[in-house]
């Protein structure tokens, strides 16, 4: 049985913070298939597209008949727990601070014997089913929990330091005003989280929704726009020490492309807010997060970016919108690679046509504001990096795997010009 | 003595005074709010350029971005369409000496205090000029509605149909520009023009009558309550923008004898 996490104590301000420590990151080519697989939360192995043989651990050619040919594919991951045993130390500094470690061998039903981190939870000889999570070095591992929930199971040492579980953790949102605020609030409140700093932009100005954050049990409103900067260090000096998880989601959108357009005026609104403000964010709040990521129960866990899924592939109706989430996109992944060496993860939730004013004259399907809640929600549970919220989003990202410039053209096509 | 070093004395000896009429620009200043599919006034913002540090180690400096019409502000004849067509009717042509002036002040604070939509009436003016005289021409008028001392969400005072805020009906307005010949406008406000100024006939008639006339408007004054009602001396000068509509600018008052 997982003992379940209890809140933590208020920190001995007389003990140096833990600085952070992280598992073993480098990885074979090959082996970064797994990585990729967990870091949008699917359970992948090679398997042999000649002899269909299953493959572990990821290679160049098939342990069976030698061909090259070894696509990452979906595969069941259900099997048993042959052999366990529990680490009490370890040369690696971050096992050596987290010892008992519980590690195992499992036979999995689809062929391959798999040496994988083990559940608590999980009995000898078990029936075990494997996860493929991201660890603090952002690499993929296999952990085995029970076939069936166990209570508090997400509290288990070994799971929660592959997640950027909320439960106890105080989260940042960065937009009070945005409409997705409250649900987001709301679902974060659902899931533990103590505390939700609500940044509030341009408080001479009322808008809806303020209630509704106000009532949510944790919430605190104070006053931050990432177009300042100034508001942004002020706010980071203020409670950076105690942001666990930020969402960032601050957006500007107005519709049209360049042409439709014909000036700048949206589009640098939509630099400053969507990129720009990323920016900002990173630089007042990254740090402090970086250096707080093994500090106990509520440590820094994750980053979390929402983003346009046009980020990957315009649409001109929101062309110059589109544009302003590709240079965020980007820098997310410049951030990403940045945070990587302290643990912090970055998350990147791709969304649609969300159900607001800007896309009303849009057709559904649009997401709603819990919907992607919801979205944001699994994804810090499951510790995932790329979360793609709602069937558009979710399609368009399957078509971009497949052919981008199919994708490009696929979108952009159909619009009669002069 | 002549008139500017008398000037000097008196003001080296307090008997005339200076009073600044500008509110400090800050990011978080209120601007006006449009519908939002129309291009919005920007915000105040400032970014460090370096500050004595690896990014410039022995100054300070930082870039600032803003709008014509961010914080107290000049409005020039060719904010509106009205006066689009004029001549001299941008900030770098108006004559400069259009920019210092006497001024008087209708103190309208009482109405304001009492109807957030109080309305500059012709007869409101009348009885102001039956206290202290008929405005002579060229003078700036000052509408002072204590607005400038309102904080966060009450200064713009938004709501469902719009802002709420006092300003000069358009006979009022009319009345200043075709009867007695003033230089401008000026106000607490966001705006020359009352919050709910959209559903006059014309529309925003302050910027309309004043700006079709080549007049100037001031918005978002402050400390209009240190001014007496006539005698004053105002100087407000925008920045030199090339065919620039508007300017944040220090308006600053002579005030003698307080």
């Amino acid at each position: 049985m997982t003992t379940p996490l209890t809140p933590p104590p208020k920190k001995d301000p007389q003990k140096r913070t833990v600085s952070p420590t992280r598992p073993p990151e480098m990885r074979s080519r090959a082996a970064l298939g797994l990585t990729a697989a967990a870091a949008d939360g699917r359970f992948q192995l090679q398997q042999c597209a000649e002899c269909g043989k299953v493959q572990y651990p990821p290679r160049d050619a098939c342990a069976g008949c030698l061909s090259p040919d070894l696509p990452w594919t979906d595969v069941s991951p259900a099997g048993e727990l042959i052999a366990e045993t529990t680490v009490r130390t370890s040369t690696k500094l971050y096992f050596r601070e987290r010892t008992p470690w519980r590690a195992g061998s499992v036979k999995l039903d689809a062929g391959p014997t798999i040496i994988a981190h083990v559940h608590g939870d999980v009995a000898r000889g078990a029936r075990v089913s494997l996860l493929n999570r991201l660890d603090r070095s952002g690499q993929g591992v296999l952990l085995a929990v029970p076939l069936e929930r166990t209570p508090d199971m997400e509290d288990d040492p070994q799971m929660r330091a592959l997640s950027s579980d909320p439960k106890h953790r105080r989260v940042l949102i960065t937009d009070a005003k945005n409409p997705n605020a409250p649900a987001l609030a709301e679902a974060l409140a659902a899931a533990g989280s103590p505390i939700i700093f609500v940044a509030e932009p341009e408080a001479w100005l009322p808008y809806p929704g303020r209630e509704r954050l106000l009532a949510v049990p944790g919430v605190e409103i104070l006053p931050m726009d990432v177009t300042d900067t100034a508001s942004v260090q002020k706010l980071a000096g203020e409670i950076g020490g105690k942001v666990d998880i930020l969402i960032n989601n601050a957006r500007f959108v107005r519709p049209g492309g360049v042409l439709a357009r014909g000036d700048t005026t949206f589009a640098r609104e939509e630099m400053e807010v969507n990129y720009l403000g990323l920016m900002r964010l990173a630089q007042s709040f990254g740090p402090g997060m970086c250096s707080r990521t093994a500090d106990g129960v509520n440590s820094a866990a994750a980053w979390v970016n929402i983003l346009s899924v046009n980020a990957l592939a315009t649409t001109p109706d929101y062309g110059c919108f589109a544009a302003s989430n590709a240079a965020a996109f980007s820098l997310s992944q410049s951030l990403r690679a940045e945070y990587r060496s302290s643990g912090l993860r970055v998350m990147n939730v791709f969304v649609g046509p969300t159900e607001d004013d800007w896309h009303q004259p849009l057709p559904p399907p649009k997401v709603l504001p819990e919907g992607l809640a919801k979205d944001v929600l699994r994804g810090l549970k499951e510790g995932l990096e790329d979360v793609y919220s709602g069937d558009v989003a979710k399609d368009l990202y399957e078509r971009y795997r497949r052919d981008p410039k199919v994708l490009e053209r696929e979108i952009t096509m159909g619009n009669e010009g002069a | 003595m002549s008139t500017l070093a008398e000037l000097a004395v008196k003001m080296a000896s307090g008997d005339v005074k200076v009073v600044d009429l500008t509110h400090t620009l800050d990011p978080d200043f209120p601007v006006i709010i449009l519908p939002p599919e129309f291009g919005q006034c920007a915000r105040f913002r400032m970014e460090q350029i370096s500050a004595y540090d690896h990014r410039g180690p022995a100054w300070k400096w930082n870039n600032i971005h803003l709008s014509e019409h961010t914080g107290t502000h000049f409005d020039a004849p060719a904010h509106w369409i009205s006066g689009r067509d004029l001549p001299r009717n941008a900030v770098d042509s108006i004559p400069p000496e259009d920019f210092v002036g006497p001024v008087c002040v209708i103190d309208c604070s009482a109405g304001a205090a009492a109807d957030e939509d109080f309305e500059l009436t012709p007869e409101v003016i009348d009885a102001w000029e039956a206290k202290h005289g008929q405005i002579s021409a060229g003078s700036w008028v000052l509408m002072r509605t204590d607005w400038s001392k309102r904080r966060g969400a009450e200064y713009l005072n938004m709501r469902e149909d719009g802002p709420h805020s006092p300003g000069p009906t358009p006979d009022g307005i009319r009345f200043l520009v075709e009867k007695r010949d003033i230089r401008g406008f000026g106000v607490e406000t966001v705006g020359t023009d009352a919050g709910q100024g959209s559903h006059y006939v014309p529309p925003f008639p302050a910027h309309y009558i004043l700006h079709g006339a080549g007049k100037y408007g001031l918005q978002c004054l402050a400390n209009l309550d240190q001014l007496p009602p006539t005698g004053a001396m105002l100087l407000a000068a925008p920045l030199k923008i090339k065919d620039g509509t508007g300017s944040p600018l220090r308006v600053l008052a002579l005030v003698e004898g307080i």
